[in-house]
């Protein structure tokens, strides 16, 4: 991405802001679509700056149910994220480091969730989790839990909607990473788990961060799944894009400031993990 | 950090060109005149107008009808920004008068009235007889949330009947509700005797009389600016007319 200077000493990744840069004109053939697409990112948020509300702005994020669902979706979405890394990260190790007959389609199976519209994912969980459902059944005369209807059941939901974003993001690193560290640890007597544990996923690190932020935004926003598999019920299964769902359809300026309260909150919350964990070498 | 993934990225744009311009070349044939009729209507209609849009397109040869089924105050913000449609069907007076408030819309007709059941999964699991059956700590409920029409005609029956009921999950609109009785989710559910019909087999029906108490009228009002013109309000008159009663009635609706 980034091309050292040429007369200049090789410089980290991370200095590439000051001088290191390379010199000369900026090629308006990448300059131009970036800020088109910034624009287009940008934009529908600037619709909802102006169109907010500012003067019961404060009044209306003091209102306990806010707070409620905003500590909710932040719970969740975490506790999700947590679930993720620890079922997606081995998952991406397997798609990238064994090789096994059906890869390919193993692969393109970790995508479903992304391609399939989020309550379809929802009501493909009730099938399987459901009361009546294949699992669920199970799980419910053997060990009487049920699911649908609980906050257990919005984390099943994120996760299963997230989870891809974690896996292609470290599956990705773990292509990207240089293996024959990973050779030189494995002629020097270490096992495949010490391997893993101690050069891949640290090499690893910064992706696996990167697609733990995209899971856990993910999360965070999940509206679909979430609303058709657990329901909606205050205090236990109505986040944030659920209370704002049901915001739009008496009070649209609510809806607004809800949006932009778990907007400003989530940002606050990305910037100040990067600079603790990302930005570190 | 994404360099592999970036080939994932890079595709992006490109699917999202391709994307809009299938929309796009949508758009030419909506300017042509009074060929084609945008009906915006609640999801609780989408059978009934489906086959009266088929009826008007057998009866007027050319012309298309085209739907778009959601949440009534959905489809009511979005005609409200600008969304180019011909006729609007609502089922509440509430979500009918934002459009009207904002002079977007003609006179709203009132076409067809729709009552509250008790939906409960095929065999009835439960055993629910009546109402208060409902109020029962081992009956799961859902409910359609109170901003949504049938879950204000809920509240409202339940005030009615002097109940107290905690559901264990308020559904975003009738179809959710219903979906949630279809999978035996819940033993119970409040929705319209509409989407009992629609689901026979799946789900039973259970009439109680406080529905009375919560009758939800569905108004139906053609706009404006409809670019359809004349077209526009000849279908709000087959919806009015008595072909137009005859399918409500099959589905379940009373017509006034």
């Amino acid at each position: 991405m980034v091309t050292p200077d040429r007369t200049g000493p090789v410089s980290p990744p991370s200095g590439f802001a000051g001088r290191s840069a390379p010199s000369g004109r900026l090629p308006w053939m990448l300059v131009l679509p970036a800020l088109l697409g910034l624009v287009f990112l940008v934009l529908p948020l600037a619709g909802l700056l102006v169109r907010a509300p500012w003067a019961t702005l404060l009044e209306r994020l003091a209102e306990p149910q806010v707070l409620e669902a905003l500590r909710l979706s932040l719970v969740c979405a975490t506790v999700a994220t947590a679930a993720c890394l620890l079922l997606g990260v081995p998952l991406a190790w397997l798609l990238a480091r064994v090789d096994f007959p059906g890869r390919r389609l193993v692969r393109a199976l970790v995508t479903v969730p992304l391609v399939l519209p989020p309550v379809v994912g929802g009501v493909a969980l009730l099938l399987v989790l459901g009361r009546r459902g294949l699992a669920g059944q199970w799980l419910d005369t053997t060990f009487g839990i049920t699911l649908p209807f609980t906050t257990a059941g919005v984390i099943v939901a994120e996760a299963f909607v997230a989870m891809p974003f974690l896996v292609i993001s470290v599956e990705g690193a773990l292509r990207g990473a240089d293996q024959r560290f990973e050779e030189a640890a494995a002629t020097l007597g270490a096992s495949r788990w010490t391997v893993f544990r101690r050069v891949t996923l640290p090499l690893i690190m910064p992706g696996v961060v990167a697609g733990a932020v995209l899971c856990w935004a993910r999360a965070l926003g999940e509206f679909g799944a979430t609303i058709t598999f657990a329901g909606n019920f205050p205090g236990t299964t109505r986040t944030m894009p659920l209370a704002v769902y049901l915001a739009l359809e008496t009070e649209p300026e609510a809806a607004i400031v809800l949006s932009l309260v778990l907007l400003a909150v989530s940002v606050i919350i990305l910037v100040s993990l990067r600079d603790r964990w990302v930005s570190a070498p | 950090m994404f360099r592999r993934s970036s080939r994932w990225v890079a595709a992006l744009p490109v699917a999202l060109t391709l994307g809009l311009s299938g929309c796009g070349s949508g758009a030419p044939a909506a300017s042509a005149p009074a060929t084609e009729v945008t009906v915006f209507a609640a999801a609780s209609l989408t059978g009934t107008f489906t086959e009266l849009g088929k009826v008007f397109e057998a009866a007027h040869p050319g012309t298309t009808v085209r739907f778009n089924f959601g949440s009534s105050a959905t489809l009511a913000q979005q005609i409200t920004q600008g969304a180019p449609a011909d006729v609007f069907a609502a089922a509440s007076p509430a979500t009918m008068k934002t459009v009207t408030d904002a002079s977007l819309a003609g006179a709203p007709a009132t076409f067809a009235r729709n009552k509250l059941q008790i939906a409960v999964p095929a065999g009835n699991p439960a055993g629910v007889d009546e109402l208060k059956d409902l109020a029962d700590p081992k009956v799961k409920v859902a409910l359609c949330a109170e901003q949504v029409p049938c879950g204000a005609a809920a509240v409202k029956a339940l005030d009615a009947a002097g109940l107290k009921v905690t559901p264990v999950t308020l559904e975003q609109d009738v179809k959710a509700t219903l979906t949630k009785v279809e999978l035996g989710e819940v033993d119970a559910a409040l929705v319209y005797r509409t989407d009992v019909t629609a689901s026979a087999g799946k789900v039973q029906g259970i009439e109680f009389p406080e529905a009375d108490t919560a009758i939800n009228d569905y108004p139906i009002a053609t706009l404006t600016k409809a670019p359809a013109g004349d077209l526009a309000r000849r279908f709000a008159d087959l919806v009015l007319s008595q072909r137009g009663k005859d399918v409500l009635a099959k589905a379940g609706f009373e017509t006034p």
